[in-house]
């Protein structure tokens, strides 16, 4: 029995929210089988003309990587709450900001990433040029870690409420909105060849942001919901 | 005698305050809304470009300043309720909010009437309108909030909390949304193009302003004197009101 | 030393308890006694920092309990209402992150060591799922065998879904950690005889 630090802490939340979502894969492939079907239906609800797909494509991956976020968000803190070892988190001696940072970065992991990674393959269907795809890569990089660290302080505030799903996205989704104006304007740019540099550092920024308020404003939401 | 005013931050010391306050706001109120709405339509000039259209502007933008003070005020009431851990400060908060949201959909039903005859459309994707919108669901996000959670201690924190994130939130929707719009050249509900505003139109905009925030105040005195019959109902000031009511 | 003063705890509308004052010196073992819904739960909860309380203050070794609360979860242990054990992982994966988010790193040979001896033996490996409820609180409960790094353990009905054998082994933990020092608050609904236990009796009316 040693007292264990910081980083081995974090270490351990990570490594077990991963053992858990490994074991509990539907979750997991739930989310992203939400997001490809959600970009399939646009192009069977607007038109399949590559020229409108073109147009809509930065557009439609960011809106479905919104809500199929919101899906997945959900799942950050329920069952940690229901089966009481959310309760042991906010007991233990590390500071709650920090573990709770590295839940959200396990979620993201699991949930985010994978989005990120197919994003460019369904772009493909939507006729975007290679720089693009490129772009919107590296845009759904920076802004899915974004969604996750935000909605978590929604996912948060929820806990334990009725509804808490639909409730979540009410409350979370106004607050993304900057995310999605760049995101989807820096792979519009790039998309008609001109140079996303300017919105991908405006992501950027927005991600800082998030990593600094997004845990604070959780944890303070987490003790709110185990009083 | 020294003014403790400390003494007002009890539900049970502000609630008579708030009760003989709220009639002389909405007489200042009723007041100046007369005087604005007179000067707005009567006295300021006919606009050479817009003709006589644009005097919702006057009901228009007071409705926007006043939407996003009201938020900025109900976010500072959530933080000191938090830091001070006073009942008062969070019934505060939650009386204002269905205040600023009526604002907000003023704002917005008077931007698409002045939308409409101008632009021919009942609703244009411009900055300030679609930012009144995003923070129309901040208002009802914090409200559902409020009211989704059952333990009414619990839901004026978390409520806090979420409003306190809005509040960070807001400049930086209002900066995207505004850089947004520029860059889709979309249209634009306004009016402060020319460099100088006749000064009349000024006067009107602001005693309308004024006149809103009047009424801001005394619905909020209002709906708080409400929340806090309804909370305290078990203290014993309150029976004693109701007995002697009856 | 656990010092609580002028407690007072409202939930909902219904105030629970008020003006509750306790102190418990290291060594000595403190019992929340009441009828269900008397406050026994909260009292424990505001004791941890998870409860704001209406007013009054708890104080360990001196210093406010939500002031200085890194410090003060470095001396605590707490059993809750629920195990506190994910289904999805096995009784050893449970041992030893419930330690580690504590902050004690527990090797495998010391969590199968406290398993056997809750009587979890040969079930270490299965998922926690597939235990029945009394054996998903002993997972829970073999965090005792490795808690005397703590100096405060707080437990909310340690005794609930225990056989006769279990509560033993319960009771001989508590005994043992208040013999070396430590300071034990626990709540039960059960009559356990503590023998030559400092044992203070805290009794909540309805």
């Amino acid at each position: 029995m040693r007292p264990l630090s910081l980083a081995r802490v974090c270490a351990a939340v990570v490594g077990r929210d991963l053992t858990l979502a490994l074991r509990r894969r539907s979750d997991v492939l739930t989310t992203f089988f939400f997001f490809v079907i959600v970009v399939g239906l646009f192009p069977l609800g607007v038109s399949p003309e590559p020229s409108t797909l073109r147009v809509i494509a930065p557009g439609v991956v960011w809106v479905a990587a919104l809500l199929a976020s919101m899906l997945a968000l959900v799942r950050l803190f329920a069952s940690d709450f229901d089966d009481g070892t959310l309760e042991q988190l906010a007991l233990s001696p590390q500071p709650l900001v920090l573990l709770i940072a590295a839940k959200v970065l396990a979620h993201w992991l699991v949930t985010g990433l994978p989005l990120v990674l197919i994003a460019p393959l369904l772009g493909l269907q939507f006729d975007l040029p290679a720089g693009a795809l490129g772009v919107m890569l590296l845009a759904l990089l920076l802004g899915t870690p974004c969604l996750s660290l935000i909605g978590a302080i929604g996912a948060a505030l929820t806990l334990g409420v009725r509804g808490a799903g639909g409730l979540l996205a009410v409350l979370v989704l106004p607050l993304c909105v900057p995310i999605l104006i760049f995101g989807a304007a820096a792979v519009s740019a790039s998309a008609n060849g001109m140079a996303a540099g300017g919105h991908l550092s405006m992501l950027g920024g927005l991600l800082l942001i998030a990593v600094v308020l997004g845990p604070l404003a959780a944890a303070a939401a987490v003790r709110i919901a185990l009083e | 005698m020294s003014l403790n005013i400390w003494r007002y931050a009890s539900p049970q010391a502000f609630y008579p305050l708030a009760g003989r306050l709220v009639p002389w706001f909405f007489a200042l109120a009723a007041g100046l809304a007369a005087t604005g709405l007179y000067v707005g339509f009567f006295v300021a000039p006919t606009d050479f470009q817009q003709g006589e259209s644009y005097r919702i502007i006057f009901i228009h933008v007071p409705a926007a300043w006043m939407s996003m003070f009201v938020y900025v005020v109900m976010a500072f009431w959530c933080a000191v309720g938090m830091v001070l851990n006073t009942r008062l400060s969070f019934m505060m908060a939650l009386a204002l909010a269905p205040t600023g949201a009526m604002f907000t959909f003023v704002a917005l039903w008077t931007g698409a009437l002045w939308g409409k005859p101008t632009w021919g459309a009942w609703w244009v994707w411009d900055a300030r309108l679609t930012s009144e919108l995003i923070l129309l669901f901040l208002y009802i996000g914090f409200m559902s909030l409020h009211a989704a959670i059952d333990d009414v201690r619990r839901a004026d924190r978390a409520a806090a909390v979420l409003a306190l994130v809005g509040v960070i939130n807001v400049p930086i929707i209002y900066f995207s949304v505004q850089w947004w719009n520029t860059l889709h050249q979309g249209a634009s509900v306004s009016m402060t193009r020319a460099p100088s505003m006749a000064a009349a139109m000024l006067s009107a905009m602001l005693i309308m302003s004024l006149a809103a925030w009047m009424y801001a105040i005394g619905a909020s005195l209002y709906r708080v004197c409400n929340i806090i019959l309804e909370r305290e109902s078990d203290a014993d000031w309150v029976r004693e009101r109701r007995t002697e009511g009856a | 030393m656990l010092e609580a003063v002028g407690l007072e705890c409202v939930r909902g509308q219904r105030r629970l308890f008020h003006r509750l004052s306790f102190e418990l010196p290291p060594g000595h073992a403190l019992w929340v006694l009441g009828p269900n819904g008397s406050g026994k739960t909260s009292l424990l909860r505001m004791l941890c920092g998870l409860l704001r309380p209406e007013a009054g203050r708890i104080s360990w070794k001196g210093e406010d309990v939500r002031g200085s609360a890194d410090s003060f979860h470095a001396d605590l242990l707490y059993l809750g209402h629920a195990p506190a054990v994910k289904e999805d992982l096995c009784a050893l994966e449970n041992v030893r992150f419930g330690l580690a988010q504590v902050g004690i790193d527990v090797t495998p040979h010391e969590a199968r060591a406290a398993l056997s001896e809750f009587g979890l033996a040969g079930r270490e490996e299965l998922l926690t799922r597939s235990l029945s409820l009394g054996q998903r609180r002993r997972v829970g409960l073999a965090r005792l065998t490795v808690g005397a790094a703590k100096a405060l353990w707080i437990l909310d009905e340690p005794f609930t879904a225990l056989d006769a054998q279990a509560v033993e082994l319960v009771q001989s933990h508590l005994t043992r950690h208040v013999r070396r020092g430590g300071s034990v608050v626990f709540a039960s609904h059960h009559e356990v005889g503590f023998a030559e236990l400092p044992l203070q009796r805290l009794q909540l009316a309805q």
